[in-house]
């Protein structure tokens, strides 16, 4: 039997114990539906209030977090979460509304929405942005969406392949896949860009577009982008950004004046909205002018103009060839675009660049202080996060024995295995909320563990050994597949 | 790496046994994927086949594959066992791990034993 | 530069260390005619002046709590959520974290996650839970996703029912764009009185999916036992859209033989925030497990025989398999599962029990109060849970703005999803109501002209 750290809800229950009730009915009361439309039993637990604390406190503290230190996760961009944020999400006038209010009750919240819209918009370069989908995979789909609904308006129904380079995302071809495209792999060349040749060879009247990120997911600013988009437009294709890696453009530059048709933004990433343990995110999305009419609906919109002494009316309006709804109601407000809104106003033009500038300073420092100990196979400057291999010439030691040693030293691991195309892949992306000592440690912890990999590689096979938990058997999980637990079976018996 | 000399592979490594209309996954295949955890055979009996087209879709912990045709031809056995069993097809994929047969099957692009094992050990680097 | 903790004398140590002079050579790669736009964004706030402007926008709206009394629901619910939840919530160990790719140091969101789905499991009476979708709508989707890919494509016709919230429907649409469905059922101008089983007649050999809803959009509870059982017959899987307050109290709707039961689980400790972020909850039986999207938490033992839990099943996902991947999705709500699951858990059988007891008491008592108003009335005699529909003597818009001048928020207006349903309001009641609240909304209809 294996070691109990901490029960499940259910294994702390106990028959006849209440936490939070109700108040008593206040109404005369009616006879129940008649008992076939009723369930027999609700095997739920039973628990007084201060059970569920201590227990989720301890689940809490068997997490690694950005509060507790850095997380240097690849394309996840595990910036600081302002405190702020969670203060202006939870005020009672956004909690509390309704999302099928009449929309005279709700013109803080449009007000709020609209602002969103254009600063994005602002930002990026784009000519229309929708804030409905509620992360950056529900984005892309959202794109894509609006790709394959251009040409099929235009009758242009030969479009089949979606031209996708071999560093990208692995929602990239499976947003593509949801829509039935085909996928044409583009491969890279030595300096990290799309292969301008290939490119050239799969450019014809069947490709409906080209999804790309820049910086690619070896952190390289593609350095013929304005070629690359160029191919792809005067085949008739459209041009999706992956806005994964924005934390680098901030200020830098626009992927709308690069010529992107479509892109989009990952506000739990970029803007500073937590990411939760998994979600929720929120994936706005912007396009360009050609694909406006196409946006989601419903958008936010001016319905009538105000002046100097009235407020403009907000409300809901609805593209002309909109795709449709992505999801019910109107997008993670609350969640997501209150603390866009907040972190956005509290940078202004010159904090966003600030942004951008130190995430780009911070990954270049590292990997100049990495360099000399770790392989960097596409060595340059690199944007806002870089590619290093975790492997040594004659060691057996692997990307993921290092990974987990990094957690006896008390860091987050890069991410493993991504891209493709790097071998043993290390993806390192410190953002700019990270000090120059804590990047230092970083890079000290690193350089010895390539040390200890060399003198002592069982230290880094058998890592972590300091942290909560051990390595995993996901072998035993995926073949027994135990997915849910039950009240104990003898519960009836304890009451 | 296990290749019997009996069979004919692919590229894509399936086994085809030209004289029983067998096909599965060879064992290069079974130890690159590592622990198989999930099997979908994509085919029913009876059903014409073509070579190339997908017949089934492996998953392991960490990676997942499709299985194609190595011929071309009928359906005549779906080895259904395989779905309440996919660690068969790491534990004996050339006996218990058939995965399907095809009958009067013309063979796509394969080769021999010794052609497959070469092509396996190229790969390695 | 607030969360930028770089001071300049550093910043130049580091700029050294890089080999270039200025933080502006870093971006060299950039073409030079689009570098460092000027960017026409208001300037800065202090965290002060940021505090002030966002509750000055909040306050400009009128909600639940301080204005208005709400009897609306239509997919989003006004109920209790225990202090606990957010406080828990508010834990940065919880919300900072990232997806818990990494188990030895993210075993308080991989077990939170478990108990979340285990949690699901035991409502609903199916086998097995996802960690949740982006909202009640995607999951629905989601439902279908599942069916296409457990079909491989081979059948293509869902039947939707027309009772399923009109905003789902609309989801489904757009997302099933690429694989050219046929879609049945979903037309708001039959007749809405015609039981479940009227859907039988457009279920044929073709049909991949079923969809119903419970209790369905205009609150009426049916049991579906028959319809899945030939729906069945025909080899088609029915998914359930089920409100999760109404399924403490009635019959599951894995006992009724249902493949998957999907819905929004916003009910569960979540506020209203306008429309988001939900929790999307999706539960199936076993043997679809391969086929459904989203992430997925099962119980292992770690290298020191600690019972542990890891994402499993990745395979599945869209990181490996690519575009052969049911769906795209790669997160899932995950701080909103921990709030359902703290919510359930805080409540517990007892309080969860009252809830729904409340839900259902107080929705009668309203509707039998309206309905004793004259030319207002009940438009359907079927059995409800806690939203029902009121037929009314004028356009239901009409009623509503009225409602709104007196400071209630009345319920929501059919007319815009069922032309037959101009006059009709669907109201929504949870223990949030008193029976002050309910008799003043009575006292204020019956003195309108």
């Amino acid at each position: 039997m294996a070691t109990i750290v901490e029960p499940t809800i259910f294994e702390l229950s106990s028959p006849g114990r209440t936490g939070v009730t109700m108040p008593a009915s206040d109404v005369p009361e009616v006879a129940l539906p008649p008992k076939e439309m009723l369930r027999s039993e609700l095997p739920l637990p039973e628990l007084a209030e201060v059970d569920v604390v201590r227990h989720y406190v301890k689940l809490s503290k068997f997490n690694y977090s950005v509060d507790d230190g850095f997380y240097p996760l690849g394309s996840c961009t595990m910036k600081y979460n302002p405190k702020i944020n969670e203060d202006t999400c939870r005020l009672p006038g956004y909690l509390f509304t309704h999302p099928l209010q009449p929309i005279e009750t709700v013109q803080g919240n449009l007000a709020l929405m609209f602002e969103l819209q254009e600063w994005l918009k602002e930002i990026s370069g784009f000519a229309g942005v929708t804030l409905q989908p509620a992360a950056g995979a529900h984005g892309e789909f959202t794109g894509v969406l609006m790709m394959s609904a251009y040409h099929k308006l235009r009758g242009d129904t030969k479009r089949t392949k979606m031209l996708i380079p071999d560093a990208a995302h692995g929602t990239n071809p499976a947003s593509v896949g949801m829509l039935g495209y085909s996928v044409v792999t583009i491969p890279s060349d030595a300096r990290g860009n799309v292969d301008l040749k290939a490119l050239e060879a799969a450019c014809d009247d069947t490709v409906a577009g080209m999804m790309l990120t820049n910086p690619n997911t070896l952190g390289m600013f593609d350095e013929h982008i304005e070629d690359v988009i160029k191919l792809v437009h005067d085949c008739g294709g459209l041009m999706y950004g992956d806005g994964a890696n924005l934390n680098a453009l901030l200020g830098i530059v626009r992927p709308g004046d690069l010529g992107f048709d479509v892109m989009h933004f990952n506000l739990h990433k970029t803007f500073s909205v937590p990411h939760g343990g998994g979600g929720p995110g929120s994936g706005p999305v912007g396009v360009s002018q050609r694909l406006v009419d196409f946006l989601p609906s419903p958008l936010v919109g001016v319905l009538e103009e105000g002046d100097d002494e009235t407020a403009p009316l907000y409300g809901f309006v609805t593209p002309e060839n909109s795709i449709g709804r992505m999801k019910a109601f109107h997008g993670h407000f609350g969640g997501g675009l209150v603390r866009a809104y907040t972190y956005i106003v509290m940078h202004g033009p010159d904090g966003l660049k600030d942004i951008s500038q130190y995430a780009v300073l911070n990954a270049n420092y590292l990997q100049a202080r990495l360099r000399d100990t770790y392989h960097i196979p596409f060595d340059r400057i690199c944007m806002h996060e870089f590619v290093a291999e975790g492997q040594f010439p004659g060691s057996d030691v692997r990307a993921l024995d290092i990974s987990k040693r990094l957690m006896d030293y008390k860091f987050h691991p890069p991410t493993n295995y991504f891209p493709l195309i790097v071998h043993e892949a290390l993806m390192i992306e410190p953002t700019e909320t990270e000090n120059k000592d804590t990047l230092d440690r970083f890079a000290d912890a690193l350089i010895k563990i390539a040390d200890e990999a060399k003198t002592q590689p069982e230290l880094l096979h058998n890592a972590p050994s300091t942290t909560p938990f051990g390595r995993m058997d996901e072998v035993k999980a995926a073949r027994e597949l135990v997915l849910c637990c039950w009240l104990p079976e003898n519960y009836e018996e304890l009451a | 790496m296990n290749t019997p000399s009996n069979l004919k592979y692919t590229k894509s490594d399936e086994w085809f046994d030209p004289a029983t209309g067998a096909v599965g996954l060879s064992d290069y295949a079974q130890s690159q994927l590592s622990d198989i955890v999930f099997v979908e055979i994509l085919v029913d009996e009876g059903e014409e086949v073509e070579a190339g087209k997908p017949i089934a879709s492996v998953e392991s912990v960490k990676a997942s594959s499709e299985i194609y045709a190595p011929a071309a031809g009928k359906v005549s056995a779906v080895n259904r066992e395989l779905s309440d069993a996919p660690e068969t097809l790491n534990s004996d994929p050339f006996g218990a791990g058939w995965m399907i047969k095809i009958e009067g099957g013309t063979t796509g692009e394969v080769m021999d034993a010794a052609a497959y094992e070469a092509y396996c050990t190229g790969r390695e680097h | 530069m607030t969360y930028i903790p770089i001071s300049p004398k550093e910043r130049d140590a580091m700029l050294e260390t890089v080999g270039v002079k200025s933080l502006d050579d870093l971006f060299e790669a950039v073409p030079a005619k689009h570098r460092f736009p000027n960017l026409d964004l208001p300037p800065a706030l202090t965290e002060m002046e940021a505090a002030a402007r966002l509750a000055d926008m909040a306050s400009s709206n009128e909600n639940v709590r301080d204005h208005l009394i709400s009897f609306l629901g239509a997919g989003a619910y006004n109920h209790y959520i225990p202090s606990v939840v957010d406080h828990m919530l508010r834990r940065g160990e919880f919300y900072t974290a990232y997806t818990p790719y990494q188990p030895e140091i993210s075993q308080g969101t991989l077990q939170a996650i478990f108990e979340y789905q285990s949690l699901m499991t035991n409502l609903t009476g199916m086998e097995v839970s996802n960690a949740s979708h982006y909202d009640g709508a995607t999951a629905t989707a989601e439902a279908v996703n599942l069916a296409y890919a457990q079909f491989r494509g081979k059948r293509k016709k869902i039947v939707m029912s027309p009772t399923v919230h009109p905003q789902y429907r609309e989801v489904i649409r757009t997302y099933s764009q690429g694989m050219g469905l046929e879609e049945a059922g979903d037309d708001p101008n039959v007749d809405l009185e015609a039981g479940p089983e009227s859907l039988m007649a457009l279920v044929d050999d073709q049909t991949m999916l079923v969809v119903v809803q419970y209790p369905d959009f205009f609150g009426r509870i049916y049991d579906y036992t028959k319809l899945i059982e030939d729906a069945h017959a025909k080899g088609a899987l029915v998914c359930i859209v089920a409100n999760p307050t109404a399924l403490l109290m009635l019959k599951t709707p894995a006992s009724m033989g249902a493949d998957v039961v999907v819905g929004e689980a916003q009910p569960f400790g979540i506020p209203l925030w306008y429309g988001g972020p939900y929790l999307g909850f999706f539960t199936t039986k076993k043997s679809y497990v391969h086929k459904m999207a989203g992430r997925l938490v099962g119980e292992t033992v770690d290298a020191r025989g600690q019972r542990s839990y890891v994402l499993t099943l990745t395979a599945r996902e869209q990181h490996i398999k690519r575009e052969r991947a049911t769906s795209n999705i790669c997160t899932n709500q995950g701080l909103l599962a921990l709030a359902a699951a703290v919510y359930m858990s805080t409540l517990g059988k007892t309080g969860l029990q009252q809830v729904a007891n409340l839900c259902y008491q107080k929705a009668h008592y309203a509707a039998n109060e309206l309905s004793k108003i004259d030319g207002f009335g009940m438009c359907f005699t079927q059995p409800f849970f806690h939203e029902f529909v009121l037929c009314c003597p004028k356009p239901a818009s009409e009623v509503n703005q009225y409602l709104l001048d007196n400071g209630i928020l009345g319920g929501y207006d059919l007319g815009k999803d069922y032309p037959s349903l101009k006059d009709h309001l669907l109201i929504a009641v949870t223990e949030m109501n008193t029976k002050d609240e309910i008799d003043t909304l009575v006292e204020i209809l019956k003195e309108m002209k």
